[in-house]
């Protein structure tokens, strides 16, 4: 935008600039309040008020046994569904920004709907449909149920990511002699690995994090929010905001790493 | 949507070509269209799984019903196999959709229908879990009888925590979009890492900070806006955490980047030419603003409006930990009524009134503004 004009303009402009860094410090109250009480040394069972700065809770963050055991459940559950709707998803948006077919707008608003719907219908959904085929809610069902959305996800993530991929790259690899399945492994997989990682790590942390679908669907399973929300009555313990972040802390890192490999091979590229 | 170039069909390597011919060179030149064989199958699968999964079909037909979408899926292959390199090219859409095609005919288009047939049952029993299916219509009126309040409060609050979420995303977004320069990138991944620490434990750190003696409320009794904030009604003497307005402020919160990333976008993409064109036109600022930037802008606001208001209209976490009885919104009434109650039909009767009407919205929404921005 061009200078400011006159002092109006620039008191504007600075209202708005201080505005914008004031949402900022809004979306970072409770994320910061989480980090501060790690640091927390708690009265009694809930760890809500400030009392003295201490370290025993990072020296122990496994201490809380049965929190751990739902962080690891919860590890495990993202994990696998994240690489079930990795490959269905990636299929769908390879499939839907590749070719242009019959049906594919019908195909499309499919895949659109379960983003579109509310999570407790889902889930909801989904447990009257476990329910009535008198299947036990699990471990099984609650990977069922986040492969289903993340699947939306990762088709729509990607497929943004894919759409501006020159497809006659593969051309010219077959062009030059390879085939088919030699052009998708060497050239278009790739080039389209990067969307497919950002998609498949955004995915993992929404089944991480999921709480309301994975409530209907769990049975007597416990992932880390549905413990956090159980034994919420009863106590809070720092070994809660400890663990949080530490997950908190590896995504970032494995983000900005993820940004910063992305960003080096694109000069490389430019060079 | 990318178009594929129809001349790329023609370069199929040669070895491919004599593969098909090599097995069965009639099969070739077939006369039926690969396309038909690719959707016809795929949508026949789906509602094959759709009426096993809702076991509108059961015991012997079942097993024929499994079986014929299997033979949806053998059909896809051979017809790849025994077709030629266009034949492929033809199916290979089909072929790549549908298996994640039919994990969400299974698991999300089976258990709605399952949800409508259970809305309209009746509990044989108090303590029965399962409904038997006889087109109770009276599920509904419960619903909207008993819960009408609960429906109201779920879409206000929704409504005024989207309307809150563009007041305070817009301009965040614009700030980074149009004055972040080279921090645009790390501006943007603010915004994106509160997503990485837990909902629900996010949803808590506000109760504790809204608590009567937690800090929002002593500052804001400090500088001395507790009255006035108690005028107008947001704070309830000087409490204000199990108040609507925490349960807004709660959700504004939550939804926040939904509705501030996709703004961003929108305005990434614009112009500034378009702005420096108006300006050497002598427009000023804010009319350059409102008739260029904005309108240019608006797919982004319509597609964090979606992605906000969808989820927030449902959500109970943040009235289950910032609100009060008074405050029950209609998502929490579906998940009493479902994990608590056991009262499955009507569980599922405001479900299903809580999708209809999202639906409608939505259909509304995208006829006007589409749904290419959502992603």
């Amino acid at each position: 935008m061009s200078a400011p004009s006159s002092p109006v303009g620039s008191v504007v402009r600075w209202g708005l600039n201080l505005f914008a860094a004031a949402v900022l410090v809004y979306l970072f109250l409770p994320i910061i309040w989480i980090v501060a009480f790690s640091f927390n040394e708690p009265k009694g069972k809930f760890n809500f008020v400030w009392q003295n700065v201490t370290l025993d809770n990072w020296r122990e963050p496994l201490k809380d046994e049965a929190l751990t055991d739902a962080l690891v459940e919860s590890l495990k559950i993202a994990a696998i569904s994240t690489i079930i709707a990795t490959v269905l998803g990636s299929l769908i948006a390879i499939g839907l920004a590749r070719y242009r077919f019959k049906g594919n707008a019908l195909l499309d608003f499919v895949l659109v709907l379960p983003l579109t719907t509310p999570e407790i219908v889902i889930g909801s959904s989904l447990a009257t449909l476990f329910l009535d085929q008198d299947i036990t809610r699990g471990f099984n069902t609650v990977v069922i149920a986040h492969v289903m959305f993340q699947i939306s996800f990762v088709a729509l993530t990607v497929r943004a990511r894919v759409r501006g991929f020159d497809w006659t790259l593969e051309q010219a690899a077959q062009d030059l002699g390879a085939s088919p399945m030699r052009t998708f492994w060497k050239v278009t997989f790739p080039l389209i690995l990067p969307g497919i990682l950002a998609a498949s790590l955004l995915s993992f942390a929404l089944s991480l994090d999921d709480f309301i679908i994975t409530l209907f669907n769990a049975g007597s399973v416990s992932t880390f929010p549905l413990f956090v929300n159980a034994s919420f009555k009863n106590s809070f313990s720092p070994q809660i905001n400890v663990l949080a972040t530490i997950v908190l802390v590896a995504s970032v890192l494995l983000m900005a790493s993820g940004t910063l490999i992305g960003t080096l091979r694109s000069r490389r590229q430019a060079r | 949507m990318t178009i594929s170039d129809p001349s790329l069909d023609s370069v199929d390597s040669p070895d491919d070509d004599s593969d098909a011919s090599g097995d069965s060179p009639a099969a070739a030149r077939r006369p039926i269209d690969p396309e038909r064989i690719g959707l016809g199958g795929l949508l026949l699968a789906g509602l094959l799984l759709v009426l096993v999964g809702t076991r509108l079909v059961t015991g012997v037909a079942a097993v024929i019903a499994l079986a014929l979408t299997l033979g949806t899926i053998v059909m896809l292959i051979v017809t790849a196999v025994l077709g030629g390199p266009e034949a492929r090219r033809k199916i290979a859409p089909y072929g790549l959709l549908k298996p994640g095609m039919l994990w969400l005919a299974l698991f999300y288009l089976a258990p709605l229908v399952t949800l409508l047939r259970n809305s309209l049952s009746t509990l044989p029993s108090r303590f029965a879990v399962k409904a038997e299916f006889d087109w109770n219509f009276g599920n509904y009126s419960t619903a909207f009888t008993d819960f009408g309040g609960q429906f109201q409060r779920g879409f206000g609050y929704a409504a005024v925590a989207t309307i809150l979420t563009i007041l305070l995303g817009y301009p965040l977004a614009y700030v980074i979009a149009f004055r972040g320069g080279k921090y645009r990138g790390l501006l943007l991944g603010l915004i994106i890492i509160p997503f990485f620490t837990s909902y629900l434990i996010r949803t808590i750190a506000w109760q504790s900070l809204l608590a009567d003696t937690g800090p929002i409320p002593n500052v804001l009794d400090a500088v001395g806006l507790q009255p006035l904030l108690d005028a107008v009604g947001i704070m309830d003497g000087d409490k204000i955490l199990n108040t609507p307005a925490a349960v807004i402020g709660g959700l504004t919160y939550n939804f926040l980047p939904f509705m501030a990333l996709p703004i961003y976008v929108s305005l990434e993409k614009i112009n500034l030419n378009l702005v420096d064109a108006a300006k050497d036109l002598y427009s000023g600022s804010v009319r350059a603003f409102f008739t260029i930037v904005f309108p240019l802008s608006l797919p982004g606001v319509f597609a964090g409006t979606l992605l906000t208001f969808i989820p927030a209209s449902g959500d109970f976490v943040n009235q289950q930990y910032l609100g009060n009885p008074n405050t029950s919104v209609i998502g929490q009434s579906i998940q009493n009524q479902f994990l608590v109650q056991n009262n499955l039909p009507v569980a599922s009767a405001m479900s299903f009134v809580l999708m209809a009407i999202i639906t409608v919205f939505v259909v509304i929404y995208s006829r006007f503004f589409g749904t290419d921005d959502l992603a």
